[in-house]
């Protein structure tokens, strides 16, 4: 009991106070939505081709004369790769907007000392 | 050895010495040892990340690979390039933004416990030498082969220049050797691939088509299966391949020679765009080798397939062409063992001595001394190991480092930045079960022991089917975070505050 108690009085550090600033939650929450599902796409997109080529015959298919699909496949990991990393570049500066945003609000309210 | 070769070899040996006698001007203070003063811009960083990570294992190993395997050996190329997605959307930038040298730096800015420290040193401690010695075995026995010298002195030779490097220029010289190494290495491959593709009349389906009779696997050249035939073990290998890369201490410690999160996130970007076309033309030099080389040529001037590359520069350009690709796969290693000894350095220098035992209370002068010791110790341990380690099989050697990197590494590294609950037990727990499941599933696994003498270190029956656990020791390294954590309930989200606000915006004090 006594713990709890002693927690509740405890003020807050400066740095706990940011994080629960709405600016910090908002970039938080950008990041969030963004790299969470393109984590799961690119494990999920990667592993689907050891998966098909160990379990599956699928991709022996011919595609395109005598490229089959596995070729394909792993060519697509290439390109899957390339677009997310460009794609990132693009929506970084808008977290970095942000965390510009937040860090200024940090140091206005003399909190960086 | 022809005179064109020693002649590049020179060229090669001259023109890093000269870049490490102007590095070692600006090498004065630890900063500038470790990060090169932390003043690297984004395309800079990117092709040293290049030279630092395409390993002879990269150039030779997957051209062998392909060469002799087909579509199999590209297996290695996806998975390597894939794990640049674990890097940027994780590792890079709260690395940059927290760490301040290695890895350890950066879990202790939310623990700043000597326990995790330490064993977060002994991790990195243990993939550099594994990796290492895969690198300097490889090398003695490549460069062996390439200009007719003795292992050991071949062995002698390369330790000898990354302990130059190293020691005098640190990494100002260590990225620049990797720089010019990348360079090269994307020219030689570049060109030998457009030869390749001028054979094939420039239409890469007659490439394929032409590849279906061209080697004793007829059609199944193009098809997967040929060697991994264990879907587990495939699925195991290509788990170590791209959650490893984002645990790998050398390539780490790159991120700490730019000047920010930015700029770490563009060279993350640049490595990725070379990387991913030097990977993709991996297919070239493979097709090529197997048609033009043909693998009973390849597999009898090495039987692991290592030869490929430069057999195929002989049979397309000649001597020269030969001579040029001997000298990039000299520099390839030897830009690789330089970062290696660097990031084993740091972990004895600054984490073990500067941080541990003398509890951060070091002057300038000493750091810098301190890390010139460790340099030259770890140089020594590891050419040592690699002359007792001749006959060694490499590609298991990479493959473990990649798999404890990652069951190791990585855990900690997800859980330091995005769990709140985790704390210093949890800390130790993650990486301790990592680094040991890592290290004992291995050594129960086939490739320690083999029914058949010869084909594994030890003869008898493995314990453990899989040859890579990644696919068992990264879960158990995250499970041992997770239970050290929770069982220990200790947790100070004080400090997490500060770690998720450094974090995720650069912040630090001025």
């Amino acid at each position: 009991m006594n713990h709890a108690e002693q927690k509740v009085e405890v003020e807050k550090t400066k740095f706990e106070r940011i994080i629960e600033t709405g600016k910090f939650k908002e970039l938080m929450d950008q990041k969030k939505k963004f790299l969470v599902p393109c984590t799961v796409f690119f494990l999920l997109f990667y592993f689907a081709l050891p998966i098909m080529t160990s379990y599956t015959k699928l991709l022996h298919q011919p595609a395109f004369g005598d490229i089959n699909w596995a070729w394909i496949f792993a060519f697509a990991q290439f390109i899957m790769t390339w677009t997310l990393v460009t794609i990132y570049m693009k929506k970084s500066s808008k977290f970095d907007k942000l965390a510009a945003d937040v860090t200024e609000e940090f140091v206005k309210k003399g909190e960086s000392k | 050895m022809n005179t064109t070769v020693v002649i590049l070899f020179l060229l090669i040996v001259a023109s890093t010495l000269i870049i490490t006698y102007f590095a070692a001007k600006r090498t004065r203070t630890a900063n500038e040892f470790y990060t090169a003063g932390g003043g690297l811009t984004g395309w800079q960083n990117g092709l040293a990340i290049a030279g630092d990570y395409l390993s002879a294992a990269s150039f030779l190993g997957i051209a062998g690979s392909i060469a002799l395997t087909g579509f199999d050996g590209f297996f290695f190329s996806i998975g390597y390039l894939v794990a640049y997605l674990v890097v940027l959307f994780i590792v890079a930038e709260p690395l940059r933004n927290l760490g301040k040298y290695t890895l350890a730096d950066m879990i202790n800015a939310r623990f700043d416990a000597k326990k995790v420290r330490g064993v977060a040193a002994l991790s990195t401690i243990t993939i550099v030498i594994f990796y290492m010695i895969a690198q300097l075995v490889g090398a003695g026995a490549l460069i062996q082969l390439l200009f007719n010298i003795d292992y050991w002195l071949a062995v002698l030779i390369v330790g000898v220049m990354m302990t130059i490097y190293v020691l005098f220029g640190g990494m100002t010289a260590t990225s620049w050797v990797q720089i010019i190494k990348a360079v090269l290495l994307m020219a030689a491959t570049v060109v030998i691939s457009f030869i390749v593709l001028s054979k094939f009349n420039f239409n890469i389906a007659t490439m394929f088509t032409k590849m279906k009779t061209a080697t004793p696997l007829g059609e199944d050249f193009l098809n997967p299966g040929v060697k991994y035939k264990n879907p587990l073990d495939t699925i195991s290998l290509m788990t170590a391949l791209v959650l490893g890369t984002a645990g790998l201490p050398h390539i780490l410690m790159r991120f700490f020679t730019v000047k920010d999160a930015q700029t770490a996130r563009s060279s993350v970007m640049w490595a990725t765009w070379i990387v991913g076309i030097f990977y993709i033309l991996t297919v070239f030099l493979g097709f090529g080798a197997a048609a033009f080389v043909g693998s009973e040529k390849i597999v009898e001037a090495n039987e692991a397939g290592n030869m490929a590359a430069p057999l195929l520069a002989q049979v397309l350009g000649g001597d020269f062409l030969m001579s040029f690709v001997s000298a990039v796969a000299f520099a390839t290693i030897l830009a690789v063992v330089s970062g290696l000894v660097l990031s084993g350095a740091s972990a004895f220098a600054h984490d073990i001595y500067g941080q541990i035992i003398k509890k951060g209370k070091i002057t300038e002068r000493q750091q810098v001394l301190a890390a010139k010791y460790a340099s030259l110790g770890v140089a020594v341990l590891s050419i040592l190991l690699a002359l007792f380690a001749q006959n060694m099989n490499v590609a298991f050697l990479v493959s473990l480092a990649f798999c404890i990197a990652g069951s190791a590494n990585l855990p900690v590294i997800v859980y330091t930045i995005f769990w709140k609950r985790f704390n210093t037990a949890g800390a130790i727990s993650a990486m301790l079960s990592g680094l040991t499941s890592a290290l004992v599933l291995v050594s129960i696994s086939p490739s320690v022991f083999s029914p058949t003498e010869g084909a594994a270190i030890f003869v008898g029956n493995p314990i453990f089917p899989l040859t890579n656990p990644a696919i068992i020791s990264v879960p158990l390294g995250f499970l041992g975070g997770y239970l050290g954590t929770v069982l220990s309930g200790k947790t100070d989200f004080v400090r997490y505050a500060e770690v998720k606000f450094r974090a995720n915006t650069g912040y630090r004090d001025k």
